[in-house]
């Protein structure tokens, strides 16, 4: 069951939602659409499902051309941010609506509702209205709808997104045991990078309308192919055109040969994580990312050795560079000749 | 409720306690004289003489069939309107053409314009000198003097209501149930059906009820097309007037009644029929 959307291109008046996308995802595989809003993602989601038609582009669903096909033919579960519960029907009749506008057998539809109610943990509520459920329980409600005429592909649009952070982690870990479990299709939307992360094999990361880079969540964390994929997957410190990973921040108490003064201005502690913030002699502000025993020497005034484990550098179209020795690390500028050297 | 309220605002307690009965009873006062006092009048009125003559009243072949009259213009107004009130509440909610902005001030229209001008430019297309109504005329259709313009009448001025109560309960539902209808396999005519008609069910059902407590209650446009012959194309309305112009005080009043009756039914209808969503 695999979807290619090929070349899509959509347009909301002056504004590019989508310029020349194509993404193609593998059957059985759970991939995350990341990026800030106005990225593109939800867009891509909703031409995919049929929601939004593309001024160009093809859509193809498991070997089919479903590009002029509407929403309900072709074979795709849809699960809103809002939930899109059916107010005025019970939790059954909201997971039944698939198969009844089928006009399937009615013991066939009880049976298949009630394993359903039992997948996604309703079981006893079946006979509550929407507006007698919790957010996290409209929304599993949702999927289980989504998934009672069993789609070809399940198509998840923030699907955690109006929840508050521990639902949102529960349901996280839930969604990624039902995917092992069921091993449909899935895409979901998010701007979350820490949710995209824990729950997807594959990472699409979107910005403007195009795809900046597709990979396993690892691959892109460790390998990211421009400045714009670093850091939207984590934070960054940026100097000069070197970019470094606050954890990739060492703190040193004696000088070694690649370290540099900093005076520290604040320490926070966030429980295990501890967030030292620093200024460099040029004056330069750069944070590390350290534990409880790391930072316990240290102190705000004082000053400490930093020497960056990793740094990365890309140049103006993206592509990663390969810095020369010659400068320091923190005052380093790219160049061309740099770039040919 | 209000106890509490008042305790926990301590400093200007009294103030705002005084400031409220006056205000409830400026309402209450302002109602009565313009609403409770001549509806309540017109019950007196009725029952003046005791019962029988209302009863005779009730029994006068010309009010029974102004009363038949009322009620069928209503059941043929209210399910057009509704009908037309609803489609054209989704096309002004979820479409954008050309020409959006000018249906909705046609819309409007009726609640602006007065009756007497409706009926005046009904007889100006319908009528037997109208450049439709002789065309009509000669083939034997009578509008103007009969029930297809006290028809036309009633549904021009009760036009906006279904629209008015539906566009803004259309907003707030939203689009969202309809596409997950969509994407769930249900076409159009099912999502209509089965998603988009009970979520805006409140609202129809306020457009409706207030479209026939408009239809049964128009005087000025009707009265005007009609004709007034008695027994013929008189409604309860036009009854009423007539009744009173000829000094059938008690004819009149009951008339008067079964129309407040009506109405009184329709505010219990509606009061009752509202969704009670409010409870969750």
């Amino acid at each position: 069951m695999t979807i290619s959307a090929i070349g899509i291109t959509k347009r909301f008046g002056d504004f590019v939602a989508l310029d020349d996308v194509t993404l193609e995802v593998t059957g059985g595989e759970l991939t995350a659409l990341l990026g800030p809003s106005g990225s593109g993602k939800s867009t891509l989601l909703r031409v995919i499902a049929g929601l939004e038609h593309a001024d160009a582009g093809e859509v193809i669903i498991s070997g089919e051309d479903a590009t002029g096909r509407p929403a309900r033919d072709r074979g795709v579960g849809f699960v809103f941010q809002h939930y899109a519960a059916f107010k005025h029907m019970t939790v059954r009749d909201n997971v039944a609506f698939g198969l009844s506008i089928r006009h399937r057998p009615k013991a066939e539809i009880a049976r298949r509702v009630d394993e359903l109610l039992h997948l996604v943990q309703l079981k006893g509520l079946a006979e509550r209205y929407p507006s007698q459920l919790s957010g996290g329980q409209r929304q599993r409600m949702a999927l289980a709808r989504a998934l009672a005429a069993e789609p070809k592909v399940l198509l998840l649009d923030e699907p955690f997104g109006a929840l508050d952070a521990r639902v949102r982690k529960e349901l996280r870990a839930w969604l990624r045991r039902l995917h092992e479990k069921m091993h449909v299709t899935t895409v979901f939307v998010t701007h979350d990078q820490e949710e995209a992360m824990e729950v997807a094999d594959r990472i699409v990361i979107m910005n403007e309308g195009r795809i900046e880079q597709i990979g396993p969540p690892r691959d892109l964390y460790e390998k990211p192919g421009n400045e714009f994929v670093m850091s939207f997957l984590g934070p960054v410190n940026k100097l000069g055109d070197v970019l470094v990973r606050p954890h990739d921040v060492e703190l040193l108490l004696e000088p070694n040969g690649a370290s540099t003064e900093a005076l520290i201005h604040r320490i926070t502690y966030l429980g295990f994580e501890v967030r030292v913030e620093l200024e460099l002699p040029n004056g330069r502000k750069l944070w590390a990312q350290t534990t409880r025993e790391s930072a316990a020497p240290l102190e705000p005034g004082k000053t400490v050795h930093v020497r960056p484990r990793a740094t990365r550098t890309f140049d103006g179209d993206g592509a990663e560079m390969r810095p020369a020795g010659d400068s320091p690390w923190w005052d380093r500028r790219v160049t061309m000749e740099v770039h040919h050297s | 409720m209000s106890d509490g309220n008042d305790g926990s605002a301590a400093p200007g307690a009294n103030g705002s306690r005084a400031n409220r009965y006056g205000l409830r009873t400026v309402a209450l006062v302002y109602l009565a004289l313009i609403l409770v006092l001549p509806v309540g009048m017109v019950f007196y009125r009725t029952f003046e003489n005791g019962l029988q003559p209302v009863l005779q009243a009730l029994g006068d072949p010309q009010t029974l069939h102004a009363l038949y009259l009322t009620v069928v213009i209503a059941a043929i107004v209210v399910p057009l309107n509704t009908v037309f009130g609803v489609f054209c509440a989704l096309l002004m909610v979820r479409r954008s053409f050309p020409g959006k902005s000018v249906l909705s001030v046609l819309i409007d229209v009726p609640f602006a314009v007065s009756p007497v001008v409706v009926g005046l430019s009904l007889i100006l297309v319908y009528g037997r000198t109208g450049w439709l109504g002789g065309w009509l005329a000669e083939n034997g259709i009578r509008v103007i003097f009969a029930w297809p313009s006290m028809v036309l009448a009633t549904i021009f001025v009760s036009l906006p209501f279904v629209v008015r109560e539906v566009i803004p309960v259309l907003q707030e539902v939203g689009v969202d149930q309809d596409q997950a209808a969509h994407t769930l396999g249900a076409t159009p005519w099912q999502t209509f059906w089965r998603i988009t008609l009970p979520a805006i069910r409140g609202g129809v059902t306020y457009g409706v009820i207030l479209t026939t407590a408009r239809a049964l209650g128009e005087f000025g446009a009707v009265s005007i097309v009609s004709g007034k012959i008695a027994g013929q194309t008189s409604t309860l309305t036009v009854h009423v007037e007539e009744r009173f112009q000829q000094f059938d005080l008690v004819g009149a009043y009951t008339s008067s009644l079964v129309l407040a009756v009506i109405a009184l039914v329709i505010v219990l209808a509606m009061t009752l029929l509202k969704p009670k969503e409010a409870s969750s």
